[in-house]
Formats: structure tokens, C-alpha cells, sequence
């Protein structure tokens, strides 16, 4: 569409009309980025992760227990004290204690005692959460911080 | 006393003048005053003013586009009335619900009716879809059209998607559960490379769904505006878009020779234009594409008004029949409240996603990303990978290569996708017999993907044996619509409790 003379490359117009064009785009570019930030929150508005699940002697020994109101079990070892995330890995399910392990209801994943992988099509073994003491003596669960499996808290 | 007598004539003149304000042709009895019905009109002006007969033919579009339109406007109106009673919240959504259902006058009809006809409208577009690909509708000048109606089905998809968390039960909390990670799958690959600290574009899609780490207050709120702003706007624009490129592209397909195959009306039809006319035709939009009227009559068209009006009039009744008939002896269904600690089990997700979640069961990735994108660009890309002309508007290509080829496609189709799963439903997968084998190779290799990869190797094959892209487009979309429709079936009937298969839901095991 350039009126200036084919010959000499780039014209005048040309070259505005591609600085128009750019900053057109440039600017398309950046309120997409500002529009897809709006939808992530820096603050997620869930209640506290971090749960007491009693004091370390109130922790059964090897079995289970599910938290009340969390999908998470905690459990006593002779290494120490652990805790494994209830969630299925695979798509969020709630994993049920079996005499083997967990199985998960909603497409057949199952877990061996310590939450490693034995069936069905989740990727990996169930997450292991991070237990620390409180100052007042009993145990914290963070459900937010997961920790590499076999990691206990010694009593 | 002359002013007295033109007011009293004036009053008794009000309905005629009133009427011929709003209506300025007359009664639509000649072909000019049957054109300016249709185009002096906001709401019919998207129509031709004339209209094929081959158009028409039942026979031919089944009026399943049209049933798709009509679900959708049954879904808006029943939609906006139930929104004078929803509360999108999580304490109140389930209750406002209930209250819907047994206390609102009509409640229980309406919501019937917005279940059903989206059930309807799945249904609908899914058969429209196949109708336009087997009348090879989607040729040249329509490929654009068909890329808009695959939008249309993605769009149709994601709202009911979307509405099935707003009630809260247990139903809605864990298939959105199970939907948010199917979102936050391409962990899978990430996790497998190792570079999920850096790109975590699977935990980026579940937080755009949910607005949170989990289904709370949040995702109830995005699903609802999604559900009641988003989605219907933009399925609003791309209906205008396809309709108006049905008009652009030349009205609905058609073979070639179908004036020959139609022969003369009948003798009681409103007047066909047979005969080009002597003056020069006034055109409203010159129509680029083959069937361009310059220079010629408009051959074998009848007035829209009233052929095409009372055709149209007759699908828009039959689908509100249809739904308001189901609706009265089905109530839609409303489980217990949603509890975060507690799955259904089995939780299925519509039947629509049931061939989708029997395939997630196998890997979340592969299963619920990769082949659903597959699949959606490989019909995004059908008509351009099928360019040859013939056999537009006949049933599987008027040569009887097309209708055997569809046949034995559909027993291919059908034998591969049974082997398949009965093959994992009785021997297991790779994890079954290896426990310890990477996530990574099952996500590549599993059933699914297995399936996929017969049926592109058979469609590849009949493109080369017959000689046809055509026939290969046909083997391909035969083969994907038996395996959906199995998968789903299998979903549906054939798993229960931790997604074991049982032969009927009657064996399921007593908790």
C-alpha cells in the first residue's frame, strides 16, 4: 500500500504504520497479561491448612487415624510420627483406609500402608505432610507443605 | 364539526393504523410482500427471503440445528427464571435449590426443563455434527462454518459443565472436583521433566477454574458467572457468526443436480421460480460461492415465508414438546449436600463425560487433555485435509463406495475400542503387572491412546487403499463416534464402586 518508492526498502509510511501496528499489539499484549492476573489470587481465601492433631502420645501406632474435618491420616511408626494427604493424587478423590493400604473410589487407585503406588492410573504415591510440634506440645500438620516420603518427626 | 368526524374515524381506525405502523407490507400473499415479511423483520431478516426446496427435505437436515437453537433458547428463558431464586453461595446454593424444588410455584418444572433440555441440546449438537459430516457439508466455501460449529459444541460442553456445580450436591462438588484436576493434569509431563517449580501450567489452569486450591466459595462463584454471563455471550456471537455464514456460504448444502432430482413441485405449493427472469434480478448482498444468483433466477426456491417459517415454527415446538414431556414425569436429579471429606462412589460426571472419565481412569493427562485436544483438532481440520468436491449434500457421498466404507468403519470402530477395554478390564494395564513403571509411559501408552492410534492407522490406511481423503474422513469420524458412544456406554452402565466394571448396576456391592 506504500506510496513511497518501492526501490528504497522500507518507507516512511511503511515504517510508521509498523510502529502503529506494534504498539497496537504491545498493548493488546500487556492488558491480556493484566486480564489472565485478575483471575490468580496472591492469597488463596481457604481457611488456615495448618490443623493440631493432639499431642504426639494421642497418635496411634501403627494404624491410622483421619483427621476430623481434614482429608488427612496421621499415624506413628518406630521411626516417628507421619502424616499422608488423603487426596488422591490422580483427580482429588478421598482415598479410604483398606486392610492393603487406600484405595481411591473414583477410578480404582490404590496405595500401599505408606501411601506408594501399587494400581490404577494415579501418577504418584499419596503426598506426605510436613508434622512439626507446636510450642504447647501437640503436633501441627501443615496440609499446604508436603515432604519427600519417609519423612518422620521423632518423638 | 370536519376535526370532530377525521378523530372519530381515527379511533375507529386504531387497530388497522396501528397495526400497519408496526407491520408496513401487507398480508403476505404475493412473492413481494412474502420477501418483505422476512426481510422487514429484526428477528426473521437472518433468513433468505427464498429458500431451496432442496433445504427443505426433512430428510435431509433432520432440523437438528435447529433443534440445537431451540434448546438454547428454552435454556435462556428457563435459565433467567431460575436465577430470580439461586443463590450462588455455599451455604445457600444447595437450600435455594431445594427451595426451588419444593417450594417455588413451577420451580420443580422449570429446572426440569433447564436439566432435560440441556441434555437435549448435547444430544442435538453432537447429531447435527454428525449429519453435517456425512452430507460432506463442511466442504469448500463452509470449512470456516464447521470450524464455528465445533466452537458451538466446545461452548455447549463447557455450559453444562459449568452448571453442574451451581446445586452443590455431592454430584456437583466431586465431578467439579475431578474436572478442576483433569485441569491441573499436564502435571503429569511436568512432573515427569521436572520443571513443575518453574512452569506449572496445569496448577495455573486448576487456580483460572477455581480461584483457590480446592472447590469452595470461589469456583461456585466463577462457575456461576461463567455459567450465566460468560459462555452464553459468547455462544450468543458465534450462533450470529454461524448462522450468518450459512446465509454467506450459500444457504445449506446441496448436490449438485438436486433440481433434477427434486422435479417440479407439487402443483399446490406457493409459486417455485423456475424460469430466469426477464429484468435483471435485484439482489440484497451479493452471495459469493457457487450457488451465486447473478445474472439468473432464483431455480427451484419457494417463498421462506411461509415454507420455511412453519418448518421452523414445527422443530421449535417439538423440542419444547419434547423436554416439557420428559420434564413432567422426570424430576432432575439433586443428591445430598456436598461434603469435601466424603466422595460419591463411583462420582461419574455427566453421561456426555463418562466416555472421557472412563479414559481419564487410565491417565488424567492423557485421558482428559491430550486426546480430548487430539480429537477437537482433528475435526477443527477435516476440511482441510479433505478438499476434494464431490458428493456434497448426499448421505455418505452418493457412491456406494462411501456408505460401505461408513459401514465398515463402524465394525472397525466398534471391534477396536471393545478389544481394547476388554482387554483392560481383564488382563489391567501396564501398572497391574509393573508396578514400579513411570507415570510417564502409561500417560504415552494406555488404552486410550492405543485406541486413538488404531483408529488415525485405519483412517491412514483407507486414504491410501481407496484412494480418497474423503473416504478416510469418513473412516476416521465413524471410528471416533464408536468409540464415544461405547466409552460412554461403558461409563455409564458398566462401572461402579472404585470404578470396577460390574455387568449391571444391580451387582454393585451393598455398603
Amino acid at each position: 500500500m506504500s506510496v513511497d518508492d518501492p526501490g528504497k526498502g522500507v518507507g516512511r509510511r511503511d515504517l510508521l504504520s509498523l510502529a502503529a501496528w506494534g504498539a497496537f499489539c504491545a498493548s493488546l499484549a500487556t492488558a491480556l497479561v493484566g486480564a489472565f492476573r485478575l483471575p490468580n489470587p496472591s492469597v488463596f481465601p481457604e481457611p488456615s491448612l495448618k490443623v493440631k492433631v493432639g499431642p504426639p502420645g494421642s497418635i496411634p501406632e501403627l494404624e491410622y487415624r483421619k483427621v476430623a474435618g481434614r482429608n488427612l491420616f496421621v499415624s506413628r511408626g518406630e521411626e516417628g510420627v507421619f502424616a499422608i494427604s488423603a487426596v488422591c493424587t490422580h483427580l482429588g478423590c478421598v482415598v479410604a483406609p483398606v486392610p492393603s493400604g487406600f484405595h481411591c473410589p473414583c477410578h480404582g487407585s490404590r496405595f500401599d500402608a505408606l501411601g506408594r503406588i501399587t494400581g490404577g492410573p494415579a501418577p504418584r504415591g499419596l503426598d506426605w505432610l510436613k508434622v512439626a510440634k507446636a510450642p504447647d506440645g501437640e503436633l501441627v500438620v501443615d496440609e499446604g507443605e508436603t515432604v519427600p516420603p519417609g519423612t518422620y518427626l521423632k518423638i | 364539526m370536519g376535526s370532530w368526524s377525521e378523530y372519530i374515524a381515527n379511533v375507529r381506525a386504531l387497530p388497522r393504523t396501528v397495526w400497519e405502523s408496526l407491520v408496513r407490507h401487507g398480508a403476505p400473499v404475493t412473492d413481494r410482500s412474502r420477501a418483505e415479511a422476512v426481510f422487514q423483520n429484526l428477528f426473521l431478516h437472518i433468513h433468505p427471503t427464498r429458500v431451496h426446496r432442496w433445504s427443505l427435505r426433512w430428510s435431509y437436515t433432520m432440523g437438528l440445528g435447529l433443534i440445537c437453537a431451540a434448546s438454547f433458547v428454552v435454556l435462556t428463558v428457563t435459565g433467567v427464571l431460575l436465577m430470580f431464586y439461586y443463590k450462588p453461595s455455599m451455604a445457600l446454593a444447595y437450600q435455594s435449590i431445594k427451595d426451588i424444588h419444593y417450594v417455588v410455584p413451577t420451580g420443580r418444572f422449570i429446572r426440569n426443563i433447564h436439566r432435560w433440555g440441556a441434555h437435549l441440546m448435547v444430544i442435538a449438537v453432537i447429531l447435527h455434527m454428525a449429519r453435517v459430516f456425512f452430507t460432506a457439508s463442511y466442504k469448500k466455501p463452509r470449512e470456516m462454518n464447521w470450524v464455528f460449529g465445533i466452537v458451538l459444541l466446545i461452548l455447549t460442553l463447557a455450559l453444562s459443565f459449568s452448571g453442574y456445580l451451581l446445586p452443590w450436591d455431592q454430584l456437583a462438588y466431586w465431578a467439579v472436583t475431578i474436572g478442576a484436576n483433569i485441569a491441573q493434569s499436564p502435571r503429569e509431563i511436568t512432573d515427569a521433566a521436572g520443571i513443575t517449580r518453574y512452569i506449572d501450567i496445569g496448577g495455573f489452569q486448576k487456580t483460572l477454574l477455581l480461584g483457590s486450591r480446592s472447590v469452595g466459595e470461589d469456583a461456585l462463584i466463577r462457575f456461576y458467572v461463567l455459567h450465566v454471563v460468560f459462555l452464553p455471550l459468547v455462544m450468543g456471537v458465534f450462533m450470529g457468526l454461524h448462522f450468518w455464514r450459512i446465509r454467506k456460504d450459500g444457504g445449506l448444502s446441496r448436490p449438485a443436480d438436486a433440481d433434477r432430482r427434486l422435479g417440479p413441485a407439487a402443483e399446490d405449493v406457493t409459486p417455485v421460480f423456475t424460469q430466469a427472469p426477464r429484468k435483471s434480478y435485484g439482489l440484497m448482498a451479493v452471495v459469493r460461492g457457487t450457488s451465486s444468483n447473478v445474472g439468473r433466477g432464483p431455480e427451484n426456491t419457494l417463498p421462506s415465508w411461509p415454507h420455511l417459517m412453519t418448518a421452523e415454527a414445527a422443530v421449535f415446538m417439538f423440542t419444547l414438546a419434547v423436554t416439557v414431556a420428559i420434564s413432567f414425569f422426570l424430576d432432575a436429579p439433586l443428591k445430598e449436600m456436598a461434603n469435601p471429606l466424603v466422595p460419591e462412589n463411583p462420582a461419574k460426571a455427566p453421561w456426555y463425560f463418562l466416555g472421557l472419565q472412563e479414559i481419564v481412569s487410565f491417565s488424567a493427562f492423557a485421558g482428559g487433555v491430550l486426546l480430548p485436544v487430539v480429537t477437537l483438532l482433528g475435526l477443527v481440520l477435516i476440511p482441510y485435509l479433505d478438499r476434494e468436491p464431490e458428493g456434497v449434500g448426499d448421505w455418505f457421498g452418493a457412491a456406494s463406495r462411501g456408505r460401505k466404507v461408513a459401514l465398515r468403519s463402524a465394525v472397525f470402530g466398534l471391534a477396536a475400542v471393545i478389544a481394547v477395554e476388554a482387554f483392560a478390564i481383564r488382563f489391567g494395564w501396564l501398572r497391574s503387572w509393573y508396578p514400579g513403571i513411570p507415570q510417564i509411559v502409561i500417560t504415552f501408552f494406555n488404552p486410550g491412546t492405543v485406541l486413538t492410534f488404531l483408529y488415525i492407522a485405519y483412517s491412514l490406511w483407507v486414504i491410501r487403499g481407496e484412494n480418497s481423503t474423503r473416504l478416510g474422513a469418513i473412516a476416521i469420524f465413524t471410528c471416533f463416534l464408536a468409540g464415544f458412544i461405547v466409552l460412554t456406554l461403558v461409563g455409564t452402565w458398566f462401572r461402579g464402586p472404585n470404578w470396577e466394571f460390574f455387568w449391571s448396576p444391580s451387582r454393585w456391592p451393598v455398603h
